[in-house]
């Protein structure tokens, strides 16, 4: 049972009624929730507000930032040496594909100022750790260390070493929070790099799932197709990879087909991840010739996936 | 020594600290889902206890505070938390009465009311989650509510 303290006397009859600070409250409350929610006014309020959360943050992820330093520098001889021969064996391999990427980029580089048109290609990366605090156990969010001061911005493309992993949602002045490309509210523009067919790729909740809800029935995805992202819209630079498809199922009576693919970004595991600044195209009037002219087929409809105007990444 | 009203205000905005960390530290997954309002469960407490100092202000700013720890829509905990002290000041007197297993029950009514707050605010605002393990705090909170009030009663006592 609840032990009374000496000042235990109900509150009624002393300073304002209750239920007049309840009205004043709520009403604050929802104020709050419209302005944040419907005009995105508090963006000074919550800078400064996240200001004054980043100790705790910070003091979260100190014990698990000490233990990862405990255990680094106290890791035995013979897993460092394991590390450094798969590493060696592994930078062996980057380099001899490097060689070739060296000669395929300057080839490319040749075929695209032909065409006078300058794809987004990353220029400048930053390299952010993940900071160990749980936004939500139902959205897929996470806060990095790097924020307002570095440079980052809302919208910036988030990368890690095997692909797409998410994009900034919000930036404070130290930290910035990251949507992560499986979130329920995510969606991508991506394409498939074997038959160039373009959709869009949506979150689903699960980090290991993307599904990808509008694939005509009879378009041209397999499973274990590579998705790469399409550069369309502007968010995410073009011909990162974002997810392989592991699951096609077409019932022929539907006009979709359901797909689902896995992300190649490990976004369950990453503790390190990068944000990414690129060029976008300077002149977009000539991105594209059309590549085929309208459908005249038979079905007469042309297949919504073909839509080359999805909208940009996260519908927020 | 009877403390100072401001040595409790500390006391108290303490506790609610501490829940308001342990509510982002990380956990397992199947853990994760079950993690109970800390902060939501000792401003009960507190409000049980002490009403005259514990008002509704104060749970007001902690489920702010919880909002800008989180990241969320701005307001939605401090009107969950909020609802929940108003509650909890109506209701006071009676629920100081009750027995602890019957004042767990009421717990548990007053965290399912905070919880459906923030599923209605929640998709209001288009983040809808509705999922059954989201209403699983509710649970767990009123199943560690025993727990709360022994080791609240022994900080009144001492600092008493």
């Amino acid at each position: 049972m609840v032990e009374l303290t000496h000042d235990s006397r109900p509150i009624i009859g002393r300073g304002p009624p209750l239920g007049a600070t309840f009205l004043t409250l709520a009403i604050a409350s929802i104020a709050l929730m419209v302005a944040d929610q419907r005009y995105d006014q508090l963006g000074r309020v919550r800078t400064w507000l996240s200001a004054a959360a980043y100790p705790v943050q910070a003091g979260v992820d100190l014990p698990f930032r000490a233990w990862d330093w405990v255990t680094g520098s106290f890791a035995d001889r013979s897993r460092l040496r394991q590390d450094n021969l798969e590493l060696t064996a592994r930078l062996r391999l980057a380099n001899l594909q490097l060689q070739r990427f060296a000669a395929l980029e300057d080839e490319n580089r040749r075929l695209r100022d032909m065409r006078a048109n300058s794809a987004g290609v990353a220029e400048r990366v930053l390299v952010a750790s993940i900071l160990n605090v749980d936004l939500d156990p139902f959205r897929h969010r996470v806060l990095v260390d790097k924020g307002a001061v570095d440079g980052a911005f809302k919208g910036q493309a988030v990368l890690d070493a095997e692909g797409i992993f998410g994009q900034v949602s919000q930036v404070h002045a130290k930290t910035s929070e990251v949507i992560l490309i499986s979130d329920a509210e995510h969606a991508i523009p991506v394409q498939s790099n074997r038959s160039g067919l373009r959709t869009i790729a949506v979150g689903t909740g699960d980090s290991a799932t993307l599904s990808l809800p509008f694939v005509t029935v009879e378009s041209d995805l397999k499973q274990g197709d590579l998705l790469i992202s399409t550069g369309i819209g502007g968010v995410f630079p073009r011909g990162y990879p974002v997810a392989v498809v592991t699951r096609v199922a077409r019932t022929p009576a539907a006009t979709f087909a359901l797909v689902e693919a896995r992300p190649t970004a490990h976004l369950d595991r990453d503790r390190e991840v990068l944000l990414v600044w690129f060029d976008l195209p300077t002149e977009p009037a000539v991105t594209e010739p059309p590549v085929e002219p309208p459908s005249t087929d038979a079905s007469g409809t042309a297949p919504p996936a073909d839509d080359p105007a999805p909208a940009p990444g996260a519908t927020e | 020594m009877r403390p100072s009203n401001f040595a409790r205000r500390l006391m108290y905005w303490a506790s609610v600290a501490a829940g308001l960390v342990l509510a982002v530290v990380p956990l397992p997954g199947w853990l994760d889902a079950l993690r109970p309002d800390l902060a939501l469960l000792a401003v009960i407490y507190w409000i049980l206890a002490s009403p005259r100092i514990a008002g509704l202000g104060y749970a007001w700013l902690a489920g702010l505070f919880l909002d800008v720890l989180r990241g969320m829509t701005l307001g939605q905990h401090a009107l969950g938390f909020l609802l929940v002290a108003f509650l909890t000041h109506r209701a006071q007197l009676r629920m100081r009465m009750f027995p602890i297993l019957h004042q767990a029950g009421a717990v548990m009514v007053l965290l399912a009311v905070y919880h459906f707050v923030i599923f209605w605010t929640d998709g209001l605002t288009g983040h809808g989650y509705t999922g059954w393990n989201r209403w699983l705090p509710v649970l767990s909170g009123a199943l560690l509510w025993p727990l709360i009030v022994a080791a609240g009663d022994t900080l009144t006592r001492r600092s008493r």
